[in-house]
């Protein structure tokens, strides 16, 4: 039979070793569970003559992919441009309509990239970005896998990677369809206003041709009162 | 921290690893930097019956200490949501910290505009706003574990959700797709009929500028007896 005093200290034991394993397990938890990151898709407006810039945090290693394109505005281009912590420039293009950039972050620290519409002086851009940091965070984020997945759950992992695939083809075509529909827009007001305009110089320099011309012939007469009276 | 008792010295690292990681978790993510009035926009192509929802945190620039303060109470994020005819879908006045939520009715481009209302006017004067935000739109939207905790469901059925899920989203922007090719051809046809039309009344013009011309004038010369 234990002593009243021992089991007491035992239990005391017990539950400060608990305490002290629940909370490495809940710190554990919280830095896994945003660890692996995720992607941050963004459409915004740049106006003329603005930069706009983005930031954000990464940890040592992870993989990041950046992906960008120009959906309305002028020649349909931007200037980009992506900084590590030290401010080292990793990637500089100049008047891209799309692209995309694969790094791995070789420290940690706060990554910027800017968009730059500094060189046009009337058109606002819109941009889409796409900017996926490590991989997507898992479907269980208190999953402690230990064995391996069936082939059920294997089957489900591989239709998800490959629909994950087709939104993103299905993302890139609805902005190229933006971009070319924006164009077809445009050229549709311009045409209306060009005809237009068009129209009413054709009258304007047809009925003022005429009456110049008359006018030549009128001068001579007031030029020869003139010099009568 | 009520739960650790005895032993309390021990405990401590833990405990502060553990804050620190509760600190650093909300810090992720992708962020901005905004002026004192300036409006932000951000545009979402959704199709129709698309759930849309923005987690965002903000942090005022402290210019004394020259960092970012974790967390500032009385500043004021004003979010409006407007729906592809122009109609405001959402206007609302959140905290320092908010999310907000909204399901599309037409599809189109949404624009989801950002700007701070700051009570604090006198500090924020000069001084810069670091803006957390966070976009999810469709399925990306949804939390799995709490609908795998509300529905009880195992991990395959929850899986097989997830593909539902994302299967349903592509078929609503296949439709979409479909309404905007529609929109395209129209614009396109319209374009070919102006230029038609145009290139036809052009022509009328020309002629019949060209008959009034020739007919006034040598009506003139007739008059002047040059003709």
């Amino acid at each position: 039979m234990p002593r009243p005093g021992s089991a007491q200290r035992w239990a005391s034991a017990v539950g400060r070793w608990g305490c002290r394993l629940l909370a490495l397990l809940l710190l554990l938890l919280l830095l896994l569970v945003p660890g692996p990151g995720g992607a941050s898709e963004i459409t915004f407006e740049l106006p003329d003559n603005a930069k706009q810039c983005f930031y954000e945090d990464i940890a040592q290693g992870t993989k990041c992919t950046l992906e960008f394109q120009v959906i309305t505005g002028g020649h349909y281009d931007v200037d980009c441009r992506l900084e590590d912590p030290d401010g080292k420039v990793l990637y500089k293009e100049m008047k891209k309509q799309y692209d995309s950039f694969t790094f791995t972050a070789s420290k940690n620290g706060t990554y910027k990239f800017c968009f730059s519409n500094e060189f046009s002086t009337f058109t606002h851009k819109t941009v889409y970005f796409d900017f996926q940091v490590g991989e997507d965070p898992p479907l269980f984020p208190s999953e402690n896998r230990v064995s391996a997945l069936t082939q059920m759950e294997s089957a489900c992992v591989s239709i998800h990677e490959a629909l994950k695939s087709v939104i993103d083809y299905q993302t890139h075509f609805r902005l190229r369809e933006a971009q070319g529909r924006s164009r077809a827009e445009d050229l549709n007001t311009r045409v209306a206003y060009w005809s237009v305009g068009e129209a009413l110089i054709l009258l304007v320099v047809s009925i003022g041709q005429v009456f110049l011309l008359k006018s030549f012939f009128s001068d001579k007469r007031t030029t020869t009162t003139r010099v009568g009276s | 921290m009520a739960g650790f008792g005895g032993g309390r010295l021990p405990a401590m690292g833990p405990a502060a690893l553990l804050l620190f990681a509760l600190c650093t978790v909300g810090t992720r993510g992708l962020y901005f930097h905004i002026g004192e009035t300036e409006k932000r926009c951000f545009i979402e192509e959704i199709p129709d019956e698309t759930m849309v929802i923005g987690n965002y945190r903000t942090q005022m620039w402290d210019k004394q200490k020259e960092v970012f303060l974790p967390s500032t109470p009385g500043l004021g994020m004003h979010v409006e949501v407007k729906d592809p005819d122009g109609k405001v879908v959402l206007s609302r006045q959140y905290g320092s910290e908010g999310r907000f939520t909204f399901t599309s009715h037409t599809p189109g481009d949404h624009q989801i505009c950002l700007h701070s209302n700051s009570t604090r006017m006198a500090l924020f004067a000069g001084g810069k706003l670091r803006v957390h935000l966070n976009i999810q739109v469709g399925e990306h939207a949804n939390n799995y574990p709490e609908i795998a905790a509300k529905d009880k469901l195992t991990e395959l059925q929850l899986r097989a959700r997830q593909l539902l899920d994302q299967v349903e989203q592509i078929q609503k922007e296949q439709d979409y797709q479909r309404y905007r090719e529609e929109r395209f051809r129209l614009t396109s046809e319209s374009t070919n009929q102006r230029v038609l039309w145009w290139s036809i009344a052009q022509t009328v013009i020309l002629i019949l500028t060209g008959i009034w011309q020739m007919r006034h004038l040598k009506s003139f010369f007739e008059a002047k007896k040059l003709v």
